[in-house]
């Protein structure tokens, strides 16, 4: 991974908007998906897409690629908008997401859209598949690595924990795994549903060497990576707190925004506001 | 001791797990990339020959079924060939989403091997008697369902799924079973076998309980003069429908025959194929919507009309509704 200068984190920010406001738009054209979701790991998908990942899009299937695995699937709006910003597909197919013959699923299914790895959804799987997968390098001592980004609220599932017990007794240090804390599920606040803290106290009990780190900051994301590959001996699991609905003031942190999509007025006062996100990114008369 | 041993002392007994032990070996001498999990019951679905053989092959996981699934499914992705290997009521039993999401959906190479299914479990009991694997697996697209007869056929069925590029489900018994096929007796996954010629009605039946199908025609041969057709139907999926409707409509009457729920089962397959191609009457021969318990596996085929005695009076009920 080379190193992250100021001028490409520039760039990187840059890109993360372009997601974001293609994110709104599928939603909308949609008028079904997860917002709040989607635009909390923009920038996790974009550090990846544009930085982190060894992979080559218009090639997806390349051996040597580097695997992310998406267990949270129901964010693959993000995944998508960031795969076509990449040049996997042409941009024109995101305004194809959730309908009939589209190779952009409500939930991602690999033989539908190269470059997805997986199929996921149900939740708590996508760590064990990253687990079998990354155990299948390590019998074959291949070179690339295995990311995988999971969600909070799928730590619930008890088959997550299953999938951790492996990989620690295997040692997958080619694997880190990603959880994306951003404290909201569907029903509401994760602390209310069913608490999950201490987190990072119970990957740590589970032979895990934690990280933790501001997930909608590239930069501080990307420490957490590079970190993570120099552990030899332990899987790693980065604890990314991120912002639900990041970049949409009315959105951001309300978990009602987990499961829909905003419509008319919200719609455009959305993109409004994506424009103008922290004033840097584009003006609002632009 | 079951009593057709006294009939036939040279037959020879072994479960069809054993012959899946066997096969799980070979095909793991001749491909690499076959990987065998365990969720801590090695030594029951016969995986210790594979283990003490490849050890850096053999993936121990523990008591985690759910997680299994979709590890092999990961093991899949990096071009391994998994079996993953537990009793039929963990697998595919706890862990059928995982299988529906991970393994059918994603079209993942993994072998599901079920074993303990059936009654034949004996006094463990209900909890562990697998009665309606056969539903949940052929009811997922792209699924190989198979169901061997005895451990000479348990192990071509392993070695076959093996080849198989895709989901394949092999569901196999505890208890030893007569062996009455040969290692030159025709196995072909789709194609299901006749073993016994005959125009008067035909038993279907999968499992070890095609010896007890093979019983009652051979007693209603002695003693009602009845030729009838026994088929050794292993691929409940995909279901040879050519011989099936055949066999429906050259002998007119059916009789299905298998340890496993009549909802969903080898019966359900054969009679949504003749309902929509060519209705005969049918009769259905398995556990008719009830839980098992503990016993003997003898006394248990006797209490739930799973021998011979009972597939015979099938055959004669459902050769009386002929037209």
């Amino acid at each position: 991974m080379h190193p992250l200068h100021d001028d490409k984190l520039k760039k990187l920010e840059e890109r993360a908007a372009v997601i974001r406001e293609d994110i709104i738009k599928m939603l909308i054209t949609a008028s079904s998906g997860h917002s709040a979701g989607s635009l909390g790991l923009t920038d996790i998908f974009t550090a990846f897409y544009f930085h982190i990942l060894n992979h080559k899009p218009k090639n997806p299937n390349w051996s040597g690629r580097d695997r992310l695995i998406l267990s949270n699937g129901h964010v693959c709006p993000a995944r998508y908008a960031a795969m076509a910003e990449a040049g996997y597909f042409s941009k024109t197919k995101l305004a194809t997401l959730r309908k009939l013959d589209s190779p952009l699923q409500g939930h991602p299914e690999p033989h539908r859209l190269a470059g997805l790895e997986t199929t996921s959804g149900p939740l708590g799987e996508g760590t064990s598949q990253a687990a079998g997968l990354a155990y299948a390098a390590k019998i074959d001592k291949a070179p690339w690595r295995v990311y995988c980004i999971l969600s909070d609220g799928e730590l619930q599932e008890g088959q997550t924990w299953e999938a951790l017990l492996f990989a620690a007794k295997y040692k997958l240090n080619n694997c880190t795994f990603i959880v994306d804390r951003n404290n909201i599920q569907i029903e509401g606040r994760t602390e209310d549903v069913m608490p999950l803290e201490p987190l990072a106290k119970k990957f740590r009990a589970f032979n895990f060497h934690v990280e933790e780190c501001a997930g909608n900051d590239i930069r501080d994301f990307v420490n957490a990576i590079e970190r993570a590959q120099e552990i030899t001996e332990q899987p790693t699991i980065i604890i990314a707190y991120t912002i639900p609905g990041r970049g949409v003031d009315f959105m951001e942190n309300k978990f009602e925004w987990h499961g829909k999509t905003p419509v008319g007025l919200e719609a455009k006062l959305a993109l409004n506001e994506l424009r103008t996100l922290k004033g840097k990114i584009k003006s609002e008369h632009e | 001791m079951p009593f057709y041993l006294k009939e036939k002392p040279r037959l020879k007994f072994a479960a069809t797990r054993d012959g899946f032990g066997e096969g799980l070996l070979e095909a793991g001498k001749k491909n690499k990339k076959i990987v065998a999990l365990s969720a801590d019951l090695t030594e029951s679905t016969r995986c210790l020959p594979f283990k003490n053989k490849f050890p850096e092959r053999f993936v121990q996981l523990g008591v985690s079924e759910q997680s299994m699934a979709s590890i092999a499914a990961g093991l899949s992705l990096g071009g391994k060939i998994p079996f993953i290997t537990s009793y039929a009521v963990f697998s595919p039993g706890r862990n059928w989403e995982q299988i529906r999401t991970c393994i059918a959906l994603q079209k993942s190479n993994v072998k599901i091997i079920g074993s303990h299914a059936g009654l034949n479990v004996g006094a463990d009991g209900a909890s562990h008697q697998g009665l309606e694997d056969i539903a949940l697996t052929r009811v997922l697209p792209g699924m190989t369902v198979l169901v061997p007869c005895d451990a000479i056929e348990a192990k071509k069925a392993t070695l076959a799924a093996a080849k198989i590029v895709g989901p394949v489900y092999l569901r196999l018994s505890r208890e030893a079973s007569p062996i009455f096929t040969k290692p030159n007796t025709s196995f072909k996954v789709g194609i299901a076998e006749i073993f016994r010629p005959g125009k008067d009605a035909t038993i279907i039946a999968a499992g070890p309980i095609v010896y007890e199908a093979l019983k009652a025609a051979e007693n209603l041969s002695k003693k009602n003069k009845l030729n009838i057709r026994v088929i050794n139907c292993h691929t409940i999926k995909p279901l040879d429908t050519k011989t099936i409707i055949a066999a429906a409509k050259q002998t007119g009457a059916v009789v299905t025959a298998e340890e496993h729920m009549v909802a969903g089962g080898l019966g359900s397959a054969v009679a949504e194929l003749l309902a929509e191609n060519y209705p005969v009457p049918m009769e259905f021969i398995g556990v008719k919507d009830t839980f098992g318990e503990s016993g003997q596996p003898q006394e248990l085929m006797e209490k739930y009309g799973l021998t011979a005695k009972y597939i015979e009076r099938a055959v004669l009920r459902v050769i009386k509704r002929k037209k």
